[in-house]
C-alpha cells in the first residue's frame, strides 16, 4: 500500500513538474494555459489519490477537494483564456505560416 | 425519450430539490460521519441554501434524472478521465521535446447541446483533453485553443474530432 501511495504522488508531482516546465517553455499565454491546467489538474487528483491510500479516513473530504479541482480549474483556465481574447491578445502562430501575408502587407 | 411538458413551477421544485440533495450530500461528506444530529443540521443548511439561491436554480433545468441516465455518466466519467490522462502525456511528450512541436490556432466548433449546464460540462471537458482549451461559448458554438490544429480545417471537421466523443455521453443525462 506504502508503495502504490509512493507512487501516485511521485505521479502527480511529476505531472505538476511537467507542467511547470510547460510553463516556461510554450510560446504564448494561450499554450501556457493549456500546459498549467492539464498538468495541474491531474497531478492534483494523483496527489490526492496518493495521500488517500496514505489516509484513507480522509477519503471523503479528499474526495470534495477533488470535484471541486476538476470542474473549477478548467471553468478558470477558460474564463481567463476568453478574458484575454476579449481584451485583444493575439494568439500565437508560427511563423511560416504568417510569412506571405506579412510579406505582401510589406 | 420522452420530452414532458415543463411548467414553471414544476421544474422548479424538481431542481431545488436536486440542489438540496446534492448540497446534503456535500455537507454529509465533508462532515464524514452519519450522526443524525450531523444529518439534521446538514439538511437545515441544504434548506437554507436552495431557498437563497432560489433565482438560479434555472440552470439545473439541464439535467436529466432518469435511471438510464446512469449509463452514460458512467460512460462519460470513463472517457473523461481516459482523455485527461491522455491530454496529460500528450502534453508532456510536447513540452519535453526539444523542437517544442506545436502549431496553435483558434478553431470553431459547433454543439447540439442547449442548456447551459450541459455546455459547460461540455466546454470543461473539452478544456481537459489532448491540446484543446475552451476560450469562449456563444450560444450553439464553442471557440476553441487548439496546440495543434491541422492546417486548414474547417467546422464539420473540428466539431467531429474535438466535440463527438463527450457530447455522445453528455446527451445522456444533459440537455
Amino acid at each position: 500500500m506504502r508503495i502504490l501511495a509512493d507512487m501516485f504522488l511521485l505521479i502527480g508531482a511529476t505531472f505538476t513538474l511537467f507542467g511547470s516546465i510547460g510553463l516556461i517553455r510554450m510560446p504564448d499565454v494561450y499554450n501556457r494555459i493549456q500546459a498549467g491546467t492539464k498538468a495541474v489538474t491531474l497531478g492534483s487528483i494523483s496527489l490526492l489519490i496518493g495521500i488517500g491510500l496514505l489516509y484513507p479516513q480522509w477519503w471523503s473530504k479528499l474526495l470534495i477537494i477533488g470535484l471541486l479541482i476538476i470542474i473549477t480549474n478548467p471553468l478558470g483556465s477558460s474564463t481567463i483564456a476568453r478574458a484575454l481574447l476579449k481584451s485583444g491578445v493575439q494568439p500565437w502562430k508560427k511563423v511560416e505560416t504568417n510569412t506571405p501575408e506579412e510579406n505582401s502587407n510589406g | 425519450m420522452a420530452t414532458k411538458p415543463e411548467t414553471e413551477e414544476g421544474s422548479g421544485l424538481a431542481d431545488g430539490l436536486f440542489l438540496f440533495v446534492v448540497v446534503l450530500l456535500f455537507w454529509m461528506l465533508l462532515t464524514g460521519s452519519l450522526d443524525p444530529s450531523e444529518i439534521i443540521t446538514g439538511a437545515v443548511v441544504a434548506l437554507v441554501v436552495t431557498l437563497t439561491s432560489r433565482p438560479h436554480l434555472s440552470i439545473y433545468s439541464g439535467v436529466r434524472l432518469t435511471p438510464m441516465a446512469i449509463l452514460p455518466i458512467i460512460n462519460y466519467l470513463g472517457v473523461f478521465f481516459w482523455e485527461l490522462i491522455l491530454a496529460n502525456i500528450d502534453m508532456a511528450r510536447r513540452v519535453l521535446s526539444p523542437s517544442l512541436p506545436v502549431r496553435p490556432a483558434v478553431v470553431e466548433v459547433r454543439t447540439d447541446l442547449r442548456s447551459p449546464l450541459g455546455r459547460l460540462a461540455l466546454a470543461n471537458s473539452i478544456t481537459l483533453t489532448p491540446g484543446t482549451l475552451t476560450v469562449d461559448v456563444q450560444d450553439q458554438t464553442l471557440l476553441v485553443h487548439w496546440v495543434d490544429a491541422p492546417p486548414d480545417i474547417d467546422i464539420e471537421n473540428a466539431t467531429r474530432k474535438i466535440t463527438t466523443k463527450f457530447e455522445r455521453h453528455l446527451k445522456g443525462f444533459l440537455k
